[in-house]
């Protein structure tokens, strides 16, 4: 009986307050390029660090090639034939590309000593069958990143791999470089090589992948073989809506009658970045929430980022409320009213040793400079306001803000940016993470703000919020901009549709 | 083939800072570019020589050893201690200083990785351990050896005029070099410094080759020490003190980054023959004034770290 | 506020236990008598020779708590003396001459500040670089002499002074001190330092500026160090260049740990930094001082114990060390 090259079967994974795989089966065969998607929290990464030994999992078995395996630790599983290339590929930057390849393993004389001819010989080789021509003497950081990836497969390959796990390859790499990659990804596997592919883009699972498994809340939501499924059929399987989603969840929830439009506020032209977002128009005006809908991944917090200067962009025009925005930066944003609580809260949003008051009251008082600093008892005044208007949940307000669970930590983001009155504020992914009440809280809140006024640019995962919540919504997928829809328009099939149009269709204005 | 030469730059620039220097200082000052001259150079420098050569091991890891000079000066101590006091010949005494040495780095490097602490902060605790041990040693801070005739002997040995620091100076420096450029663990000092994540990953022995450098950072220090007494004919607590701050200096100018990754023991021999010229020619210019020394070679750091800033960012452009 | 009470728990208990171990080995150490106007003590001693650390330390504690490292103040005290030194020699005034040298070294903090936000060079080599010139600088202006201060100077008051019955050093240090505290709570100064360096991200994303508050941080400790210089020229009426603040960078680093606050960067305690300050110095003077069945410690236990307590520190603080305790003791159980 010939054995699938990994079964997985069974796996279960929990941490202490989220059941990561709760019972996931996972089949990889011999020359197969399986393509494994899932948005956030759906077990993914959880399931590829368990397979490559970085994690142990509670229950369920491993088998390889027919044969029962437990790696312990990512050499463990390296040993076993199971390789990763990572998305930041973790090579060493400083040594030379045949050095990368072999380094470990380096030939060495019956004394010990490396012999670097024989190194450069033997990379050389491993390059050379793979279908790639790179100097070996060059150190690595002065490859581009995509041929840095290619060594870290050749690498693999060289290691006798017979599982390569390929960890969202394709973030940084142009069409051109792409193309190259899948080139070699054929070529492996026509040699027999079992290929998982993690990845967010939706063509690409199409271009190049044999099978395709999506993950949805830590279970299994379907295998298929990619010739046989649909675009909309995986996208409604990612994001667990049924095709024929009828109009329930659509048009009745959209806001009543939109607010009559005030002024443009906000005005992006071909805006893009290299490796982050393609061109693209984006019009925001007073009073009105514009919704980004797309897979994870689809570039919705590069355009956020792009617009608070946070990142710089390559080329494109940019105003603010009137004013033509040369070189971006955060001070320069907020110094035009615009604000942004960022998607990644504890690394970009809070300060984590600071209190509930320092974190709310940051923006505010780096606005005012160093020298004018609000006297305690108005800074706990504004704060008091607003832990009140938001609900904030804390004893107190001097408590450390990492003590407050996450739906308040949001709370206390939302409230340091409310209190500088931005023109413009921008959401990145508001709700993630945090419980059904604040969930409400926060929907409700957004409602009042549009109605004052505020301009709002509304990120969530959830297709449903995002629907309730906007009067307009751009989809994005593959970090670019496949379409518009705006109000009666809205609803989640039609977002689902968007997303999953075929890119020959061409874009929507 | 430009390419390849290119890729040495830092290399390049260090050397050829160092022939201008050199040919200035010969044709400005007669004698300067005499043999003589030329193999006191590395006799001179041959203790701090010794310590930057360690040091090297310690930087391309991405760290930093403050204990070499107070090592250097608890070595030459304890060798001065069990051949005076307790009557140990010489053939006897230096191998157990040089483990000492060995023992001390490698006994810093083992709770710097152990415990994640910070090598400023616990290379700065050996630094005081050492040096306090080596005050105490005796209640004399220096033990004279000029009556010990193996001492003796050996400060006169010469071969093709080179004397046995110096020799000991170059011959450790070509041993640095091949481990750093021949072995599997001299690469993974590379590998660490460059970026020790992935060295993990690739599942390279981290733990046990950040030991082992702290360890040869301190047997480089040792020998440091041995050869200063031979050279000084005394053992002395208060020898090389903050010499580990020209070692760093050596190092730096010689191409390593201080973050680790790149740089290369003979970039850090050439640093030393540059620090060693600029010390020296006060001796050859009398109105020069020690403190130009300083300020020149704060002036060669700073120009040093600048280029290797510019060129990180031209090649990130 | 409990919060930083505790924080300082550790400090001040060890320093307790060096004053209780006085308190039995050498009682001298606190005796007091009140002479010439001015109170005698070796607790006085303490404070009066360990202003300079103590001055150094709150300055280090702002620039570790941003994030970075300055190795040079030993250097910029050594500027201080020198310029100081030098146009009191030149008939300059006693005004004058002070007001030069803190200039020069607010430059000197500048110069470090500038070279780390703006070209990018890692915090312990800039510093470095400064580390070496600096004194060599110090030499130029000296033209390689110890200058000494005459005696008559009003300058000398500045190490040799008394008023409020404290020696002038001990005030200074306190009103330094006081004033530092004052511009790092009643300004949003401190809370800056300590975003930029907990999380220079997340302060960027609110819109902090990184750079000017950085550049801030190292022209205070310049400051500072310039102060430190001062009062240890007059104390000595002379301007060493070379001795001057050898070696105080590392003692001031060391009480900023001691203190509480991170290598890495964040919060920050100047006060934890002060106790640090106080305890190295009263640790020299507790050595010098002791005497077991009439036999006094050698001096240079000093070096090794304070090795002790830097290890000890690094450990104490070492969430690593807090792991493998906790992974012993649960596994019985477990």
């Amino acid at each position: 009986m010939v054995h699938a090259l990994i079964e997985m079967r069974g796996i279960v994974k929990t941490y202490p307050d989220v059941r990561a795989l709760d019972g996931v089966d996972f089949t990889l065969e011999r020359g197969q390029i399986h393509a494994l998607v899932g948005e956030n929290g759906a077990g993914k990464s959880t399931l590829i660090r368990i397979l490559t030994g970085a994690e142990r999992h509670d229950r369920g078995t491993i088998a390889l090639d027919g044969a029962m395996i437990e790696p312990r630790t990512p050499a463990a599983a390296q040993r076993l034939g199971i390789a990763t290339v990572y998305q930041e590929v973790n090579l060493i930057p400083d040594l030379s590309v045949a050095e990368n390849i072999l380094l470990g393993r380096e030939p060495r004389s019956r004394l010990g000593w490396i012999r670097w001819g024989a190194m450069r010989e033997r990379a050389c080789e491993v390059l050379t069958d793979m279908g790639l021509s790179v100097d070996v003497a060059q150190s690595l950081r002065s490859c581009s990143i995509a041929v840095q990836q290619m060594i870290a497969v050749a690498r693999a390959v060289d290691q006798q791999a017979r599982v390569l796990v390929l960890d969202e390859p394709t973030s940084s790499l142009d069409a051109g470089e792409t193309a190259q990659l899948f080139a070699l990804m054929r070529r492996l596997r026509d040699r027999g090589l079992g290929i998982i592919f993690i990845t967010h883009f939706l063509e690409q699972v199409y271009e190049v992948s044999d099978r395709v498994t999506v993950l949805r809340g830590g279970r299994c939501a379907g295998s298929y073989s990619t010739g046989d499924v649909s675009r909309l059929a995986l996208v409604s399987a990612m994001l667990g809506k049924p095709v024929n989603e009828a109009a329930r969840a659509g048009s009745a929830e959209t806001p009543p009658s939109p607010a009559p439009l005030h002024r443009e506020c906000l005005r992006a032209g071909g805006v893009f970045r290299r490796h982050a977002v393609q061109p693209f128009n984006l019009s925001l005006c007073a009073g009105e929430v514009l919704g980004l809908a797309g897979l994870l991944g689809s570039g919705r917090s590069e355009i956020v980022r792009l617009l608070f200067g946070i990142d710089q962009r390559d080329g494109g025009d940019l105003a603010i409320n009137g004013r033509a925005i040369g070189r971006h930066s955060p001070r320069r944003a907020i110094r035009a009213g615009v604000a942004l609580t960022p998607e990644d809260r504890r690394s970009a949003g809070l300060i984590a040793h600071l209190s509930v008051r320092e974190n709310m009251m940051l923006a505010l008082l780096g606005a005012r400079g160093w020298a004018c600093r609000l006297p305690l008892r108005e800074q706990r005044m504004i704060a008091e306001r607003f832990v009140r208007s938001l609900s904030i949940a804390t004893p107190d307000l001097e408590r450390p803000v990492a003590q407050l669970s996450g739906g308040n930590q949001q709370k206390v983001i939302l409230a340091r940016w409310l209190l500088m009155e931005p023109t413009i504020l921008m959401l990145d992914e508001p709700t993630r993470g945090i419980d059904i009440g604040a969930k409400e809280q926060i929907e409700s809140l957004i409602a009042e703000l549009r109605a004052k006024g505020m301009a709002i640019i509304f990120i969530s995962g959830e297709l449903e919020e995002v629907v309730r919540v906007s009067r307009r919504v751009m989809v994005l997928r593959d970090r670019a901009v496949v379409g518009e829809l705006t109000a009666a328009a809205i609803s989640t099939a039609a977002v689902m549709q968007a997303i999953a149009q075929p890119p020959a269709e061409g874009d929507h204005a | 083939m430009m390419a390849r030469f290119i890729r040495h730059w830092p290399l390049l620039a260090t050397a050829g800072v160092l022939a201008a220097l050199y040919m200035t200082a010969a044709i400005a000052y007669p004698g300067f570019g005499s043999w003589f001259q030329f193999t006191r150079l590395f006799a001179d420098n041959a203790t701090l020589g010794l310590a930057a050569i360690g040091m090297t091991f310690v930087i391309l890891s991405g760290g930093i050893d403050l204990s070499v000079g107070a090592v250097i000066a608890l070595s030459s101590m304890v060798l001065a201690v069990l051949m005076s006091r307790l009557g140990l010949p010489m053939w006897c005494a230096v191998p157990m200083v040089l483990a000492l040495g060995f023992a001390f780095g490698g006994f810093m490097g083992g709770i710097i990785q152990v415990f994640r602490l910070p090598p400023f902060l616990v290379t700065l605790a050996g630094m005081f351990l050492a040096r306090g041990a080596a005050l105490l040693l005796s209640d004399t801070k220096r033990i004279d050896m000029n009556n010990d005739a193996a001492v003796r002997s050996l400060s006169e040995r010469h071969i093709v005029d080179f004397n046995l620091a110096a020799i000991a100076f170059v011959a450790a420096a070509v041993i640095a070099a091949a481990v750093l450029r021949f072995t599997r663990f001299g690469r993974t000092v590379y590998a660490i410094g460059s970026d020790e994540s992935a060295a993990r990953l690739m599942g390279l022995p981290v733990a046990r080759t950040r030991i082992g450098l702290y360890a040869i950072s301190g047997l480089c220090a040792a020998a440091g020490g041995i050869v200063h007494l031979i050279g000084m004919q005394a053992g002395d607590a208060s020898a090389a003190f903050l010499l580990e701050l020209d070692a760093i200096a050596a190092v730096v100018i010689g191409g390593t980054v201080l973050a680790g990754g790149r740089g290369s023991v003979l970039g850090t021999l050439f640093g030393v023959l540059i620090l060693g010229i600029i010390t020296t020619i006060p001796n050859f210019q009398g109105d020069l004034n020690t403190w130009w020394i300083k300020i020149v070679i704060g002036l060669l750091l700073l120009a040093f770290v600048l280029l290797q800033r510019f060129a990180q960012r031209w090649s990130q452009r | 506020m409990r919060d930083s009470i505790t924080r300082l728990l550790w400090p001040l208990m060890a320093l307790a236990l060096l004053l209780a171990f006085n308190a039995v080995a050498s009682p001298a150490f606190f005796h007091w008598r009140l002479a010439e106007g001015r109170l005698a003590s070796p607790l006085i001693d303490v404070l009066n020779q360990g202003a300079p650390v103590m001055l150094l330390a709150l300055g280090m504690t702002l620039v570790i708590a941003a994030g970075g490292i300055d190795l040079s103040v030993g250097a910029v005290m050594a500027m201080a003396g020198a310029v100081a030194a030098h146009l009191l020699q030149h008939d300059g005034s006693v005004a004058v001459a002070i007001a030069a040298a803190l200039a020069v070294c607010l430059a000197a903090g500048l110069w470090n500040g500038l070279l780390i936000t703006l070209a990018g060079v890692p915090p312990i080599v800039a510093t470095l670089i400064l580390m070496v010139a600096g004194r060599g600088i110090a030499q130029l202006i000296t033209d390689g002499q110890i200058i000494t201060v005459e005696p008559e100077s009003a300058f000398l008051a500045i190490g040799r002074g008394t008023a409020l019955g404290l020696p002038a050093p001990v005030l200074i240090a306190l009103v330094a001190t006081l004033a530092l505290s004052a511009a790092v709570r009643f300004t949003s100064l401190g809370l800056f330092i300590e975003c930029i360096g907990g999380n220079e991200e997340a302060s960027r994303y609110a819109g902090l500026d990184v750079r000017s508050i950085r550049l801030a941080a190292y022209a205070i400790m310049g400051l500072l160090a310039g102060l430190a210089g001062l009062i240890d020229t007059a104390d000595i009426a002379a301007a060493d260049a070379n001795n001057s603040g050898l070696y105080l960078e590392l003692d001031a680093i060391l009480a900023v740990v001691i203190g509480g606050t991170a290598l890495t960067g964040g919060r920050f305690s100047l006060l934890g930094s002060l106790i640090g300050a106080i305890l190295i110095q009263s640790l020299s003077t507790t050595i010098l001082m002791a005497e077991f069945g009439g036999r006094s410690v050698p001096v240079e236990l000093n070096l090794v114990i304070k090795a002790a307590v830097v290890l000890i520190v690094c450990l104490l603080q070492s969430s690593e060390l807090r792991r493998r305790l906790l992974l012993v003791t649960r596994r019985p159980g477990a």
